[in-house]
């Protein structure tokens, strides 16, 4: 019971700190919105898609997902931060539970992907992205959209606890999350890739879970189903595979690392 | 009774190489002050973050308040306050939202931690500043937050690693004074330092670490004994020198040494200022007048000096007998000098 209060109050300091420093909610929505215009106003004109309603629809999905990728960088460097300013000592003197400073932060980010999706959404629909699907899928792409960010999240909670100085940490999940994010059929057919990109792209878990948020925003997925392979066959049971995957590796990691992090 | 004990701690770090802690054993007795001493490097933060539970050491015991460290670190917390090296607040976030979310985190309830918030605010003289974010306090705001913090509960035992460090006199005195209120009040600190006058005012006891072992231990008094007693310093004219090395050597018993850039003749004494008043008669029967005349006690810097200056360079083992040898070298080093 104290352990979820503990966490929670660790989850209300975030919120706090963007009560008390706005610029950094404004400008991690603002990203991502730029994101979709550029997109759709600067490549939107040159791919075909096949897919009435334009290459929005099947780029919204596509920056749904990036956006909740780089959840991993956030949680990383807030933590990190947090471990060279020395809070984390302080947290770890304190009398609460090892797991609610890590499950706190990881809920705060996870809350911060709420706006951030919502303001993206509006934002596509402002410029014409359109979902088919009904009310009831597309609340749950968005449900599996916060999963796929808060279970990342965890991995960045790891990166961030294992990582020295805030800046590298930042650097280095900016570094996995960029070419995963660009290697998978977020914003360009991976027909066009080599075919060995092709297999990776495939299986690449944005991939999955692109094709798995088209799919229930009520679009055929044209951008990467060329080889037949069973992850871009099931997206949806793929992307929740990973997801599953990725918490059962890294919450016990990363709630271990945190309450041994006295061993280094 | 013990609130803090130590035993052979070893800590060391890449594969061995550092040894943070080397075999370091200390006590402090309930309701008092004890200050570890020690210059950059020494271990001081390691032995506080080893008792604070953040570290395990890799070998060796500790208990805090009667509890067993390794064992019970969960129940330790609950009866300490820590103020680290470095302030470890919430620098986006106000002093007030600090306090409030630590009182939550030690389980006082919301109304509890606001109470408590705004009374450690009146108590620290952070009430003005209290609804701006800790970003932008000074050095001295912040050490004061951080340990505002650390008493949110009112702990048992208090750990204080380099409390004024980075401040400016008057915060340092400010300082002080905080924490002699709080000893008054009954708490069981162990406070480090690299600051001798620091150690002098503060602490009941004091242990001085170097390399990770301690190497002295006592009041303030009983270091600056070890180090040896009082000197008589008698600063003169260049054309009264050998008279007056003479004279001061009569006094002392012992070989007068001189400091020719400043013509200061000095040798130890053990007779306090009847020395003085023998040394003045003597001069003043030779018609001696001399510019300068002085019972020097050695300072904490001179038992710091000593002490770990002598280890560094010989890596003396400390032992009783290693403490004395200490002591005849800094003898020979100030007649080296002189
Ligand atoms: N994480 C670490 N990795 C490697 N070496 C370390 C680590 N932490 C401490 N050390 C080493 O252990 C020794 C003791 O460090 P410690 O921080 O306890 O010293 P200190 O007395 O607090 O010094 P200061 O006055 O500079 O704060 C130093 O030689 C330091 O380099
Ligand atoms: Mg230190």
């Amino acid at each position: 019971m104290n352990a979820i209060t503990d966490a929670l109050i660790i989850t209300k300091r975030q919120l706090l700190q963007l009560a008390r420093v706005p610029e950094v909610l404004i400008f991690s929505t603002i990203q991502p919105v730029m994101f979709v215009l550029l997109f759709r106003y600067v490549f939107g004109g040159s791919i075909a898609t096949g897919d009435p309603g334009g290459y929005v629809q099947l780029l919204m999905p596509g920056i749904f997902v990036q956006t909740t990728a780089f959840t991993l960088a956030a949680t990383a460097s807030g933590l990190a931060e947090d471990m060279t300013k020395g809070l984390i000592d302080r947290f770890r003197s304190l009398p609460i539970s090892r797991s609610a400073l890590v499950f706190g932060r990881t809920l705060g980010d996870g809350l911060l992907n709420i706006v951030v999706l919502s303001v993206m959404g509006l934002a596509g629909f402002i410029v014409g992205w359109r979902p088919s699907s009904g009310i009831l899928k597309i609340g749950l792409a968005f449900i599996f959209l916060l999963a796929f960010g808060y279970s990342l999240s965890w991995v960045g909670i790891f990166a961030g606890l294992s990582a020295r100085d805030a800046r590298v940490v930042q650097n280095l999940s900016f570094l996995i999350t960029f070419p995963l994010t660009f290697l998978s059929n977020a914003f360009a057919p991976t027909t066009g890739m080599p075919r060995p990109l092709q297999y990776v792209a495939e299986w690449n878990p944005v991939s999955t879970m692109v094709a798995a948020c088209r799919e229930l925003f009520g679009l055929q997925n044209h951008f990467g189903a060329t080889a037949h392979s069973f992850p871009s066959q099931h997206p949806l049971t793929m992307s929740l595979v990973y997801m599953v995957v990725i918490l059962a590796i890294f919450v016990p990691l990363s709630v271990r690392k945190y309450s041994h992090a006295n061993k280094k | 009774m013990k609130s803090i004990v130590a035993e052979h701690l070893v800590r060391t770090y890449r594969n061995g190489e550092v040894k943070a802690l080397d075999d370091l054993s200390l006590d402090v007795e309930e309701g008092t002050v004890l200050s570890v001493l020690g210059p950059n490097g020494a271990g001081k933060t390691t032995v506080v973050r080893v008792l604070t539970t953040l570290l395990t050491p890799d070998s060796g015991s500790a208990t805090v308040g009667g509890i067993d460290v390794l064992k019970h670190p969960e129940k330790v917390r609950e009866i300490i306050g820590l103020s680290g090296q470095y302030a470890a607040v919430d620098e986006t976030l106000t002093g007030w939202d600090n306090l409030v979310m630590f009182g939550r985190l030690y389980h006082l309830g919301k109304k509890e931690s606001v109470a408590r918030a705004e009374e450690l605010l009146e108590r620290f003289s952070l009430t003005e500043s209290a609804r701006r974010p800790i970003k932008t306090y000074s050095g001295g705001m912040r050490r004061r937050l951080d340990l505002a913090a650390s008493l949110i509960v009112q702990p048992k035992v208090l750990f204080l690693d380099e409390p004024t460090t980075g401040l400016d006199p008057r915060g340092r005195q400010e300082m002080w004074g905080v924490i002699e209120e709080l000893v008054k009040g009954g708490v069981t600190l162990l406070l480090t330092t690299q600051y001798l006058d620091e150690a002098d005012q503060l602490a009941d006891d004091i242990i001085v670490v170097d390399h990770g072992k301690v190497i002295a231990r006592g009041t303030s008094d009983a270091l600056k004994k070890q180090v040896g007693g009082e000197r008589l310093e008698v600063v003169v004219d260049q054309a009264h020198i050998s008279a007056t090395m003479d004279a001061v050597a009569k006094v002392s018993g012992h070989t007068a040494s001189l400091d020719e850039g400043l013509r200061k003749v000095s040798a130890p004494v053990t007779t306090g200022a009847t020395a003085l008043i023998e040394v003045l008669r003597l001069l003043d029967a030779g018609g001696i007048h001399p510019l300068d005349v002085a019972l020097k006690r050695p300072s904490l810097d001179d038992v710091f000096m000593s002490l770990t200056g002598h280890v560094a360079e010989d890596q003396v083992v400390v032992s009783e007998t290693g403490r004395g040898k200490k002591k005849e070298k800094l003898d020979k080093k100030s007649e080296a000098k002189s």
